[in-house]
């Protein structure tokens, strides 16, 4: 360890940092920032699978067992916002940071100040939404898509709730800005478009995305705060609004937000799967076109998440077209990934595994993603566990794969070390394994009748439920693996040898010493070494 | 004993998918482990969307066939240890591209075809002859015979409420039809098409029976537009659950259709009918009677 702090010290004209606690709470170094990211996200993982815990104990057999079902509805409202909100998007966030930088060739992001306070809002933010749960009335209990009337009978932690989106929202704009701005203004000359990682890219439409969509999120929430505090009836039948107006609202967010927790996964696995194939990825061009393509449709898609709610005709027919058109794109990139293997010299090392993983489940999700753009069979889908299968399979070992699969990656560049192979793979396997015992069954769950959101069920299903819940009480205690790796990595890996800890990488991030200087690129990287890396 | 069950799984999974048009009586529906696919229902328009569910269901199956089978080979034989050698001329393919792009393009107008063409079906809500009004409250349904002057209310059976308390010590494998039971369930006639206008008092509900396909949000506000038409030989109950989050009793506001032959749903209507008037006046000749909650009539 000293040797390689000597080592990087030699690199480096200056590494001065604060320390102690001022280097985080004053912290405008784009790595320390991820690193915040990152422990928030893994902190709020824990806290949201602690509730996902207690929702599949609660359904591990009928009857009411646990929780009252007021606390139930809480339960599963804020495991959805704080695993969409908490986890995946500070996930996103902490890795553009840690990588966005170094893959331009740039020596940091480039409006630091505005990065610690996109970071320093999360914790409050939080904080606020988590407190909900002891305040009176309880917590949000009208699911996290937050629908009037039902959420306009939230008790004090109504506006709570809306001033943490609030935040979250505020910290995501500004987030996203730096990302922009970071990529557009700080590649190291040479470092054209077409030759930034898929990861920058696929960052840099999420970042479009976000900018677009959290003012919409922040706009219906609010006009929910004035319909509970200033008399407004915007979404109140009585007073002329009109509930379903708020549904389309949110699912005009709505929407977009998927793409947002999952494009960045798109990026990462189209890094990683060149790498441990050694081979270019294919069809490069391809999938960022692709990319931008999913981005653009996922504005004209909202409404297959409210078919039931009586649409025209017309309107359902467009939805479920233009849903139906994003598996062509999705398609494509899949069918790029697979080619990339195909002629390879594959090894799979964590990052592949998790990678792998990912390509096999993500299209799981994908191809019951297609069966619910079909109207008519989404009259049967729709609010079943069949959705719920659904979107855990393309958020859990979709998003979260991703994101794993980042961390095992780019953890040596990091820290240095190499992290503990054998435990990552026990990591992997645990996760693969019980992730498809938690979800797998929900698809029958769904399908044979079972509304989701619900504390108890008729008997015919507690088979499936026991299954799902033995899947998900294994699927959590595995991930206590994860920063126990870390953690082991960081403080007592094994040194890494030269720049790249796997032969087949590319890209600048793995032109710098590991681990990566406090400042990536003080000098731009060379021409030379911008062609080597990139894929065109 | 668990393992033998998963065992028989794909027995299971045929006999599901075989024997569920066997299904004479209603109320022998498949549990547990064999619990693995959609109803096929008792509609004409349940079945279409069963069908089309199968046959989305299959070309996904075909699809992942062959995408699955590409990575597996890849990662079976394209292995370093085994001494493959990456071939790094292979970036991109532009006729390889356009195929991969088009022919999913043709699956899509294949399959979209069918979709929209059961859909116009569903919509078509012409030609009725009953129309009842469903309202959804927090938490149970009202049922309103619009042209007939019966309206009553629908809620959980009391043995499933007591069951469903937390700590209730009643073991809810005594207790019949267990969270899927009601006071009075909806009369309705087979052979008939119902119209169904479905509306919500308080917050938004969702009407669902799945042996006929129907779902539809009930949204205070809004009046939305559903319809079934129950086989002739197919009287019976059926059950369904509200499927939109709808506040603490959610889970605990099921549906019961007991449908019926036509003569017997004209039956128990007119008598329905009167006993409903009857009560109305009784309700209104004592001076301050407090308005009588309209029950629904027994048998």
């Amino acid at each position: 360890m000293a040797e390689h702090h000597a080592h990087a010290a030699t690199h480096e004209d200056h590494e001065h940092k604060p320390q102690g606690w001022r280097r985080w709470v004053y912290a405008t170094n784009h790595k320390d920032i991820g690193t915040m990211y990152l422990v928030l996200a893994c902190t709020m993982f824990f806290i949201g699978g602690t509730m996902a815990m207690v929702i599949r104990a609660e359904l591990f057999k009928p009857g009411m067992q646990l929780v009252d079902p007021q606390m139930f509805n809480t339960l599963t409202t804020m495991h959805g916002l704080i695993m969409i909100f908490g986890v995946i998007m500070p996930a996103w966030t902490g890795l553009a940071n840690w990588m966005i930088p170094m893959q331009v060739g740039g020596p940091d992001m480039a409006l630091p100040r505005l990065n610690n306070l996109s970071f320093w809002i999360l914790p409050f933010a939080f904080t606020i939404l988590v407190a909900t749960l002891f305040v009176p009335g309880g917590g949000p209990a009208g699911g996290w898509t937050m629908y009037p009337p039902l959420m306009l009978q939230t008790g004090d932690a109504f506006p709570m709730v809306v001033f943490a989106i609030h935040l979250m929202g505020a910290s995501s704009i500004l987030g996203a800005i730096n990302v922009i701005v970071t990529i557009l203004n700080m590649r190291a000359p040479g470092m054209t478009l077409l030759r930034m990682p898929l990861f920058v890219w696929t960052w840099l439409i999420t970042a479009y995305l976000l900018i677009a969509v959290m003012p919409v999120l922040a706009g219906a929430v609010t006009m929910l705060l004035t319909d509970h505090f200033f008399g407004t009836t915007f979404f109140t039948a009585a007073g002329g609004g009109d509930p379903v107006m708020y549904q389309h609202i949110f699912w005009f967010f709505g929407h977009p937000e998927v793409y947002i927790l999952i494009l960045p996964a798109f990026g990462i696995v189209s890094e990683i799967i060149p790498t441990f194939s050694r081979k270019p990825l294919f069809g490069y061009e391809a999938m960022v076109y692709a990319t931008a393509s999913i981005a653009f449709l996922s504005f004209i898609v909202w409404a297959h998440h409210m078919f039931t709610v009586g649409l025209p005709l017309a309107a359902q027919l467009f939805f479920m077209l233009s849903t139906m058109l994003i598996a062509v794109p999705t398609g494509v990139k899949v069918f790029n990934w697979a080619a990339t293997m195909w002629k390879g010299s594959l090894s799979f090392e964590p990052p592949m595994l998790f990678a792998l993983a990912f390509l096999f489940m993500f299209s799981i999700g994908g191809f019951s993603g297609l069966m619910l753009a079909m109207v008519p069979a989404d009259y049967q889908y729709q609010d079943t566990y069949f959705v719920v299968a659904h979107f855990h399979y393309v958020l859990v070992p979709g998003s979260v794969f991703a994101i794993m699969a980042g961390v095992y990656y780019w953890l040596p560049k990091w820290c240095g070390n190499m992290y503990d192979m054998s435990l990552a793979k026990w990591h992997f396997w645990l996760s693969t394994v019980f992730v498809n015992v938690l979800f797998f069954p929900q698809h029958f769950l769904g399908l044979a009748g079972m509304p989701r959101r619900i504390p108890d069920y008729a008997v015919q299903f507690t088979d499936w439920n026991m299954v799902s819940s033995i899947g998900g009480f294994g699927f959590g205690l595995s991930q206590f693996l994860l920063p126990y790796i870390v953690w082991k990595c960081v403080r007592a890996g094994v040194p890494v040898v030269g720049n790249k800890p796997w032969d087949g990488a590319h890209g600048l991030e793995w032109e710098l010493p590991s681990p990566a200087p406090y400042h990536s690129w003080q000098t731009p990287p060379s021409d030379a070494i911008i062609a080597k890396g990139a894929f065109h | 004993m668990m393992m033998r069950s998963i065992a028989a799984l794909p027995a299971a999974f045929a006999a599901a998918v075989l024997a569920a048009p066997a299904l004479g009586a209603p109320e022998q529906t498949p549990s547990g482990w064999s619990l693995l696919n959609m109803t096929q229902g008792v509609t004409d328009m349940s079945r279409k969307i069963y069908d089309l569910h199968m046959l989305i269901f299959w070309v996904c199956v075909a699809i992942a066939v062959v995408v699955f089978g590409a990575m597996v080979w890849s990662i079976v034989n394209y292995r370093q240890s085994r001494g493959a050698v990456a071939d790094t001329t292979m970036v991109h393919n532009t006729r390889v591209e356009i195929i991969w792009t088009a022919v999913p393009v043709a699956i899509l107008i294949a399959m979209a075809i069918p979709a929209a063409r059961t859909l116009v079906e569903l919509e078509d809500t012409s030609n009725t002859k009953l129309t009842i009004k469903i309202t959804g409250f927090q938490w149970g349904w009202n049922y309103d015979y619009l042209d007939a002057g019966v309206s009553y209310f629908s809620r959980l059976d009391r043995k499933s409420d007591a069951a469903r308390e937390l700590g209730s010590g009643i073991d809810p494998n005594t207790v019949e039809h267990y969270l899927l039971n009601v006071d009075h369930p909806l009369v309705v006639p087979v052979g008939v098409k119902v119209r169904l206008l479905i509306t919500g008092a308080d917050v938004i509900h969702s009407w669902w029976v799945p042996a006929f396909g129907v779902k539809k949000d009930a949204i205070p506000g809004y009046v939305n537009e559903a319809w079934f038409d129950i086989d002739p030989d197919k009287p019976g109950l059926y059950r369904g659950q509200c499927a939109e989050l709808c506040g603490r009793d959610h889970g605990f506001m099921p549906i019961v259709v007991d449908a019926r032959s036509k003569s017997d749903f004209q039956a128990w209507l007119k008598n329905a009918a009167a006993q409903q008037k009857q009560a109305a006046a009784a309700a209104a000749t004592p001076p301050q009677a407090t308005t009588a909650t309209p029950r629904a009539p027994s048998g």
